[in-house]
């Protein structure tokens, strides 16, 4: 045992959690056998899984069946109502990275310019304390009212939530380039354009990597609200439909598949953050 | 001395620095006055605080002075300039960039129009001079301090400043490696007749690299109390250096100063700030024994 790696030990102990995880899931969801003696015309009410004793929560089996019958379809389209989770992720991801992606384009610039100058930081600092701490959903209505379209309507609440991490980092990381770095700039007379671009921007990428990547986490985590309220398509949505059509089995199914996606937006920028870090 | 015929390539001109605090303002330093001439080591020597780092970034144009000017060439110094090299106490490396990357990012600022090739040719040569050679692709974290200095001292040498401003340079290293530093700081600036003006609290190393001493006395208010000329050969080494009969006189005269007079002289008004004493120890001198620590003088009694 002592010979196994640290890792692999790690990956054991994973593997038994999940275990035993599924194991309690599956015997708490297992039912109890047929039900005690009840009216028949209360356990007609009651639906099949009252009378059997079957819970209406879906055991692993369940979804682990009806996982499979996603994954090997999970781009149908059936009306819209009825479309692949493959699909509904698509729709979500797209809006992120479109109110993400806008977001980089301002908050970047924005928040080099707010780190280079004082001047700058003070007059913008009173808008972003009072701005930064509105809960982006409360936008919503007002979205909805200005753009008149549900899709743009929750791109700009995704852009809303994300530009402020990333904001506010790249004006600390830019903020706190190592002076010294700057001075050997400014003694070999770098000019302004190459100063920003070959010390301040690498000096400072670590730090702007960090905001973009509590950006990107906040953003997965909107967007799932955002979409239950305007509807129509992507996971949120998926989500609150499935919960309107009591299939509890999609809705875990989607609750692993959101799960999944967050991990796979946080992992690629965390591999891009590696990149641009440097040790001192 | 032929010296005070030559234009100074650097010259100070009463120049200050003066903080302004709650308790009033204080001058670290005011009405300075020295210069630098083409082709001489000049090492400042005083005790910590006394602001020889703010000198040095007065000069470098990185900080400015209160009072006064300093003339480069007959021109004012308004800023920081390619003419000027800095090479700093902690290095300041650009730790995403390798030593190759360090080194050539400093030769396309001074020349904007070389090819890359010919860029990279340029650091091979400055990489081959402090023997960095096996090292280019290394990232400043993976230097030891001594290696990291070197790529500091490269990067200066590679745009070919008309003068190398050293603050403490090797203060941070081992007496080893220091002492390898200074023999190849000295060879390379005898080879290229580099001017150099250099911070340095170690009184050895004065004496082996500098040409003349500039003395600081301590601060608030500190001034150049003294200058003193090396009486020593200037193809002395660090071997042979010890052996000079002006060695001891000259080293003793310098401790003494750090021991006893830097203290006494602060906001000194009985020097003349425009013409500080400038002395040459000499071996009839009665070296001030008395004044001096015995652990100070281990060297010459094992000797
Ligand atoms: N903002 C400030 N306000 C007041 N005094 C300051 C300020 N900045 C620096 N000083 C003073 O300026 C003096 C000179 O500092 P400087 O770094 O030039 O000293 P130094 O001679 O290089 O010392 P060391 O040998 O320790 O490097 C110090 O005594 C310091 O207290
Ligand atoms: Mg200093």
């Amino acid at each position: 045992m002592a010979a196994l790696s640290l890792g692999v030990r790690a990956a054991i102990a994973s593997f038994v959690i999940l275990a035993v995880f599924l194991a309690f899931w599956h015997l708490g969801t297992q039912g109890t056998g047929p039900g005690a003696a009840m009216d028949p015309e209360y356990a007609k009410l009651m639906g099949v899984t009252a009378v059997t004793g079957q819970s209406a929560m879906p055991g692993p089996g369940q979804v682990g069946i009806k996982l499979w019958e996603h994954l090997i379809n999970p781009f149908y389209d059936n009306g819209p109502n009825d479309k692949g989770i493959g699909i509904q992720l698509a729709y979500s991801l797209a809006r992120v990275l479109a109110g993400y992606a806008l977001a980089v384009a301002v908050a970047l610039p924005l928040g080099f310019a707010i780190g280079m100058s004082p001047l700058i930081y003070r007059a913008l600092d009173p808008f972003i304390q009072v701005l930064r701490p509105i809960s982006p959903l409360a936008w919503m209505p007002l979205a909805l009212y200005t753009i008149k379209d549900s899709g743009l309507s929750a791109i700009f609440v995704i852009f809303i939530c994300s530009v402020w991490p990333m904001l506010l980092n790249t004006a600390f990381g830019v903020a706190t380039v190592r002076r010294e770095w700057l001075n050997v700039a400014r003694t070999l007379e770098v000019g302004r354009f190459r100063l920003a671009f070959a010390v301040i921007l690498p000096a400072a990428a670590p730090t702007i990597m960090t905001g973009m990547r509590i950006s990107i986490s906040i953003a997965w985590l909107v967007i799932v609200a955002a979409e239950m309220l305007v509807g129509g398509t992507g996971i949120g949505y998926f989500v609150w439909n499935e919960w309107n059509n009591l299939s509890i089995t999609n809705v875990i199914i989607a609750i692993l598949a959101i799960g999944m996606v967050g991990m796979a937006l946080d992992q690629t920028l965390g591999r891009i953050a590696r990149l641009v870090t440097y040790p001192e | 001395m032929s010296r005070d015929h030559a234009r100074p390539l650097v010259r100070a001109e009463s120049i200050a620095k003066i903080y302004h605090g709650k308790g009033g303002t204080t001058a670290v330093f005011e009405d300075l006055w020295f210069s630098v001439h083409e082709g001489e080591f000049v090492c400042l020597i005083g005790h910590s605080g006394c602001g020889k780092t703010t000198i040095l970034n007065i000069l470098a144009g990185l900080d400015r002075s209160d009072a006064g000017t300093v003339l480069a060439g007959g021109t004012e110094i308004d800023g920081p300039s390619l003419d000027r090299a800095v090479i700093f106490q902690s290095h300041a490396l650009l730790p995403w960039l390798t030593v190759l990357g360090n080194i050539a990012f400093a030769v396309r600022s001074r020349r904007p129009g070389w090819r890359r090739d010919k860029v990279l040719d340029h650091c091979r040569q400055f990489i081959d001079l402090v023997g960095l050679n096996g090292a280019e692709d290394k990232k400043p974290a993976q230097l030891s301090g001594g290696m990291r200095q070197r790529v500091g001292i490269a990067r200066a040498l590679a745009i070919e400043p008309k003068m190398l401003l050293m603050d403490e340079p090797f203060s941070a290293l081992d007496a080893l490696t220091r002492g390898m530093l200074q023999e190849e700081v000295l060879r390379i600036c005898r080879e290229t007749h580099q001017t150099v003006f250099m911070i340095t609290h170690d009184i050895d190393e004065a004496i082996l690299l500098a040409d003349r001493i500039i003395l600081m006395s301590n601060g608030p208010g500190a001034v150049i109390a003294e200058i003193v000329e090396n009486p020593l050969p200037r193809d002395r080494t660090r071997h042979d250096v010890h052996h000079h009969p002006l060695y001891y006189a000259t080293r003793n005269h310098l401790l003494d100063f750090l021991v006893n007079r830097s203290r006494d002289l602060a906001g000194t008004r009985h020097i003349d700030p425009r013409h500080p004493p400038v002395v040459r120890p000499a071996s009839d001198w009665p070296a001030p024994v008395q004044s001096i620590p015995a652990r100070a003088l281990g060297n010459r009694t094992a000797g």
